[in-house]
């Protein structure tokens, strides 16, 4: 069997798509915070309880409904956004006039509900969540196996977050998001309801996280803990690209997944704390993140 | 016409913008103290004052971007105080902020097509690009990339296209170099005759006064006197006085 630096070709190339995979998260994960810290100037720490709520409604919506995996990508984000633009309108939307530390609080504590909730329905085991029969099974690459499924993610995920950056880069409704991050009161003053864009615009990125979550379902066990895992990956992700830049977001997320992958290959004891390591250089050599404006 | 220092005139027929016992504040700082001016549909009238007067708070307070303004603002009639200011930019009110308020994030263009059309009749790019043809070579860079001058340009050409019919432009003359001043200046006039109604707040009342049909002193917060934009030449020691220059 072929091996490169004296590790073989197809687990090189195994751990490399394990990174690849991981990296989608991260990136559709960190995409939605940078998008909501960017306009709301709150560190949603709900993120992750509404990754977890992604892949348990895909499973209920199967389980208690019938609706499969590609009907629940599409209505389970909706859904979890929805309650996102709730969360938002009745509680969120009362702190932005107070120090950032009160939304910081209260998106933690919602967090801690929204599993407990979760946890106290289904325990903690796992849930299975199958894969659709369309992407059962793998292919031969010649120089490895790849499982439909891991692909299908891969490619999703990238689609989703190059679709998020040209919203926001390049339409009209992106130029009011980026306007209002700017100066809310002035984009206020020429007569669009900013608070409507905020509510949308939270409502977005949550969706952002239970679309990872539907995602996730066939990979990890649907488990109310499966988001507060992830989640801390996630910020130290949005640590190293900097809040708020939306592109740096999307290459952060997928390269430190890679460097995971690649560090379980050729120093597996590093591998779960190399994303740390890079975190704290980097905030040692560049506070603002890699692609983080100074401030 | 009025007669000079009314505080608080007549409202009359074609009164576009009625501003009565205005009170305005930052957090429990109390900034104005009973404004009142009237402008007529049409009119251009500038708010002069010393630095500190509060002729920027009385733009926001119009604009309704101010935390607290008590009092009555009447538009057309309609009671502007209490409402947000994207309802009160929708009622054809367009404000150009003494900072510019030019997106950096947003290229020129996007700056331009950001502030949505309120009302029918506005500018189309076109025509804002034969009042301001330096925009139109720029259209594609970042618009804190402009000049001073240019930015200034497209902080009043991007209100334009909206087809608001009040303008409040805020010292759109301060720090530029004179031919842009007298640029800036023939801009107003051509909008002048085009029926806008401007409130202009300037330093500069000499450019002021190429423009103006009349002048509003504002100190410490209200109106004390009107100078008819005729008498001015005579008013002189007193608008000196007034400004302190
Ligand atoms: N954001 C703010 N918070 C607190 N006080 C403010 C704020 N902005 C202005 N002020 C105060 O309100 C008063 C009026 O300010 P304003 O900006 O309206 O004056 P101005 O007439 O526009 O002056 P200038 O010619 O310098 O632009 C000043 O005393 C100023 O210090
Ligand atoms: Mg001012």
């Amino acid at each position: 069997m072929a091996e490169i630096f004296g590790i073989p070709a197809a687990a090189l190339f195994g751990q490399l798509l394990l990174g690849f995979i991981n990296g989608a998260f991260y990136a559709t994960l960190s995409l939605g915070l940078a998008v909501i810290f960017g306009l709301l100037n709150i560190i949603n720490f709900t993120h992750g309880a509404q990754y977890m709520m992604g892949a348990f409604v895909g499973w209920m919506l199967l389980t208690y409904l019938g609706i499969g995996y590609w009907p629940a990508l599409i209505l389970a984000p909706l859904i979890v956004g929805a309650i996102g633009m709730i969360i938002e309108r009745t509680m969120i939307s009362r702190l932005y006039k107070l120090d950032h530390l009160y939304g910081l609080l209260l998106t933690f504590g919602l967090a801690l509900i929204i599993e407990g909730l979760f946890r106290n329905g289904y325990g903690v085991s796992g849930l299975a969540y199958a894969i659709p029969p369309q992407l059962s099974g793998g292919v031969n690459l010649g120089f490895m196996f790849l499982p439909l499924y891991r692909g299908w993610v891969v490619v999703a995920s990238l689609v989703v977050c190059l679709a998020t950056w040209f919203i926001i880069e390049k339409t009209r409704l992106g130029a009011y998001l980026r306007a209002a991050t700017e100066n809310p009161t002035l984009v206020q003053a020429f007569g669009i309801n900013v608070p409507l864009l905020v509510t949308l615009t939270y409502g977005f990125g949550v969706a952002l996280a239970g679309f990872a979550g539907v995602l996730a379902a066939p990979i990890y066990a649907v488990n109310p803990m499966m988001g507060s895992n992830l989640i801390i990956v996630v910020f130290a992700v949005v640590v190293i690209g900097g809040m708020g830049s939306i592109l740096g977001a999307i290459v952060t997320g997928f390269s430190l997944g890679l460097i995971e992958g690649l560090t379980k290959v050729f120093y597996p004891e590093a591998a779960a704390t190399v994303i740390f390591i890079i975190m704290a250089i980097v905030l040692l050599v560049k506070p603002a993140g890699l692609f983080g404006r100074e401030a | 016409m009025h007669s000079a220092a009314q505080p608080a005139p007549a409202t009359t027929a074609d009164t576009l913008l009625a501003v009565r016992d205005l009170n305005a504040w930052y957090g429990e700082s109390h900034v104005l103290h009973g404004m009142a001016f009237d402008i007529r549909a049409g009119e251009v009238v500038t708010l002069l004052g010393r630095n500190g007067a509060g002729k920027t708070t009385t733009l926001k307070s119009i604009m309704g971007v101010i935390d607290k303004r008590r009092g009555s603002i009447r538009f057309q009639g309609s009671e502007l105080v209490g409402l947000a200011s994207r309802h009160i930019a929708r009622k054809g009110i367009a404000w150009c902020p003494e900072e510019r308020g030019i997106f950096a994030s947003l290229d020129v263009r996007e700056n331009l097509m950001l502030p949505p059309v309120v009302a029918p009749g506005g500018f189309t790019l076109e025509q804002i690009f034969e009042l301001f043809p330096n925009l139109k070579e720029r259209l594609h860079s970042q618009g804190t990339k402009l000049s001073g001058g240019e930015q200034q340009m497209l902080a009043i050409g991007r209100i334009l296209r909206t087809g608001a019919r009040l303008l409040l432009l805020d010292e759109p003359t301060e720090g530029l170099a004179p031919v842009i001043v007298q640029q800036i200046c023939q801009m107003i006039r051509r909008l002048k005759s085009m029926g806008f109604t401007i409130i202009l707040v300037e330093q500069n009342f000499h450019a002021a006064a190429t423009v103006a049909d009349r002048h509003y002193i504002v100190e410490q917060g209200r109106v004390v006197d009107e100078i008819a934009n005729e008498e001015l030449e005579a008013s002189m020691g007193k608008l000196h006085r007034y400004l302190g220059v």
